[in-house]
């Protein structure tokens, strides 16, 4: 299993670098000058020039490129402009900030999008499906800071039970927690419920109509127990794929919510730093954001080895 | 009393044109350690029959419109789901025809045939564990305890079906109804799966109930045959007179379809036309458009089914 994991990760090496030299080229012939933006209005030609020498925005750009791969092997990401800091510091700092707020929206996503999708598909065509599916088509279709805004005033300005804004960090204090990150969450975990409701949902009307399903009943297996461990773990292994596409989406979609909620997390730090051309913060930020993706994804493909056996055998 | 009885029955499918009769009027009792074989086309109803006493067809589109189906003394039809768990895998088992998909491709098949002995009887893991071992390698699986933990991906077809008959005999039901057990199978590995469910009934005693349209099966395995056409029982006698003399002439028709050694090779007969579709079926006899028997009186009425000799009984009026 370990070896399978290692050999998935390996190919996915290449994505990575792609992703990597993309940033980089875009971020390069982009119009906007770090440099200017971070003198300021008054500052001179001059400023502005000695400051581009500084920060080695003068050279070509190939040398660039290969100054921030050189550093990258030795694991310098190189300083943030903006920050002034080592781009790896502050990524590890805003990263945990946005990985517990995709966590919990997926907790979220998994809990109330599995148990829809498999009640949805067992009442087939009743007003449980009926429901499920146009909730889940909203959610789909809503943008999510749409909802963000209405749980704002609904919630946080109406009612008063939640904050408007704001980040506490679980480690600080888990009810505080709780309270800043239920309604980003939320807003988070709107599309991607949508969506997994409905492969949830088809896959098991699939499956439900395999032979199998029919042998496990002609046992005299209790229906519960032919849905969950005949149905269920059976589907399981399409909706896996797509929970790999979630936990991505969930990544963009901090952007958005992090912004609304002013939640200091990768998503907001990545957005000041594009604004800003801080070169080396997105750069650095997008690699470190996609090396992560990119475990997930390798994640993905090895519980379908654990999930299907003849996965597990073709990988031996 | 009969181990199983079932009397009129009708199963209905709801579909686009209205409530259309999958089976009609379906009678007939196996008795305990007899084997049963019922014979017909595709579609002729064997299955939905197997099914419907089983309780697993899916409701809606199907339903029980008449009939009852008495299996040792309890009626089945309207049976609450949970009662008829009970009975489905310990009074009566199923095997499918499609070995190769009929087993979850996520269990391993000492699983599969462990969870069936876990669903009726209480008793702990390393006894279902030596029951699954005794069952697989009963039903012919080489070093069945080393094969416990091999997927249905890893074995033939052959080789799953008897994983399938293994399940079905788990519990040693006293009734086993075999749907085309044979059928995807390669013509040494059929004659070996009907020993063996031959030699199980011997064994076990248990009755079975064998689908299929190979008359060679029936010849080879049942004591009793049951002919049906277009949904309804057409012809049902013991397999020597099935043989020797059958009445009906779709019954006469689907032994000419059979090929023998001795007969003329070089002509095999065939039933002209075919089976109609549920919805379409002629007034009067079914049979009627493809009989060369056929005479105006036919297209008049359905033929009952009726005694012609002890045991043998016909739905022909030309018989």
């Amino acid at each position: 299993m370990f070896g399978i994991f290692v050999r998935r990760f390996a190919s996915a090496l290449p994505i990575i670098l792609i992703v990597s030299l993309m940033t980089f080229s875009l971020m390069h012939f982009i119009p906007g000058d770090p440099a200017a933006a971070m003198a300021g209005l008054s500052a001179t030609p001059d400023m502005i020039i000695q400051l581009r020498h500084d920060l080695g925005l003068d050279e070509p750009f190939l040398t660039q490129l290969f100054t921030w791969y050189s550093g990258l092997l030795h694991g310098n990401l190189g300083r943030s402009i903006l920050m002034g800091k080592p781009v790896m510091e502050v990524m590890l700092f805003r990263l945990p900030v946005t990985v517990a707020l995709s966590a919990y929206a997926l907790v979220i996503t998994l809990v109330i999008g599995l148990v829809a999708g498999v009640f949805a598909a067992l009442r087939h065509n009743s007003w449980v499906d009926q429901a499920a599916m146009v909730f889940s088509m909203l959610g789909i279709s809503l943008p999510n800071f749409w909802l963000g805004l209405l749980m704002i005033i609904i919630f946080g300005v109406w009612l008063g039970w939640l904050p408007t804004g704001g980040y506490v960090a679980f480690s600080d204090d888990p009810v505080g927690w709780l309270r800043t990150s239920t309604m980003p969450a939320v807003s988070l975990a709107l599309l991607q419920v949508g969506l997994l409701a409905r492969i949830t949902r088809s896959t098991m009307l699939e499956v439900l109509r395999q032979d199998y399903i029919r042998t496990a009943r002609a046992k005299g297996l209790k229906w519960r127990v032919v849905v969950v461990k005949h149905a269920l773990v059976n589907a399981l292994i399409p909706i896996t794929t797509v929970v790999g596409i979630i936990v991505s989406l969930s990544v963009s979609g901090s952007v958005v919510t992090e912004s609304l909620f002013s939640i200091p997390g990768v998503g907001q730090l990545l957005t000041q730093g594009v604004l800003n051309r801080d070169y080396p913060l997105v750069q650095g930020g997008l690699l470190i954001v996609t090396t992560l993706l990119v475990f997930v994804n390798v994640l993905v493909d090895v519980s379908y080895a654990l999930l299907d056996p003849r996965v597990r055998h073709e990988n031996r | 009393m009969s181990l199983l009885e079932v009397r009129n029955l009708t199963t209905a499918f709801q579909t686009g044109r209205g409530e259309i009769n999958a089976i009609e009027d379906v009678s007939f009792s196996v008795e305990p350690g007899e084997i049963l074989g019922i014979v017909g086309e595709s579609g002729s109803g064997k299955s939905v029959t197997a099914l419907t006493i089983m309780g697993l067809l899916p409701r809606p589109p199907a339903r029980v419109a008449q009939g009852s189906v008495w299996f040792d003394g309890q009626e089945l039809t309207g049976l609450a789901e949970t009662r008829m768990e009970r009975i489905r895998g310990k009074g009566i088992s199923m095997v499918f025809q499609e070995p190769m998909t009929s087993l979850n491709p996520v269990l391993s098949i000492g699983e599969q045939v462990m969870e069936t002995v876990r669903a009726h009887e209480r008793v702990g893991p390393a006894e279902q564990r030596r029951r699954a071992i005794e069952m697989l390698d009963r039903v012919g699986i080489p070093s069945a305890a080393k094969r416990m933990g091999d997927f249905p991906h890893q074995l033939s077809g052959g080789q799953r079906q008897r994983v399938m008959l293994a399940i079905g005999l788990a519990c040693r039901p006293r009734l086993l109804i075999a749907d085309e057990p044979t059928t995807a199978l390669d013509v040494t590995i059929q004659a070996q799966v009907l020993d063996l469910m031959m030699d199980l009934r011997d064994e076990l005693g248990m009755a079975i109930i064998i689908i299929t349209h190979n008359m060679g099966v029936i010849a080879e395995t049942a004591d009793r045959v049951l002919v049906m056409y277009a949904g309804r029982i057409v012809e049902q006698a013991p397999v020597q007179t099935v043989f020797d003399a059958p009445a009906h002439p779709y019954t006469r028709g689907l032994l000419g379809c059979v090929p023998t050694l001795e007969q003329d090779t070089r002509r095999l007969l065939a039933i002209p036309g075919s089976l109609p579709e549920p919805g379409l079926r002629p007034e009067g006899c079914r049979f009627a458009p493809r009989c060369e028997l056929a005479i105006e009186a036919c297209r008049a009425g359905l033929p009952p089914l009726e005694s012609l000799a002890a045991g043998h009984d016909v739905a022909c009026i030309r018989a």
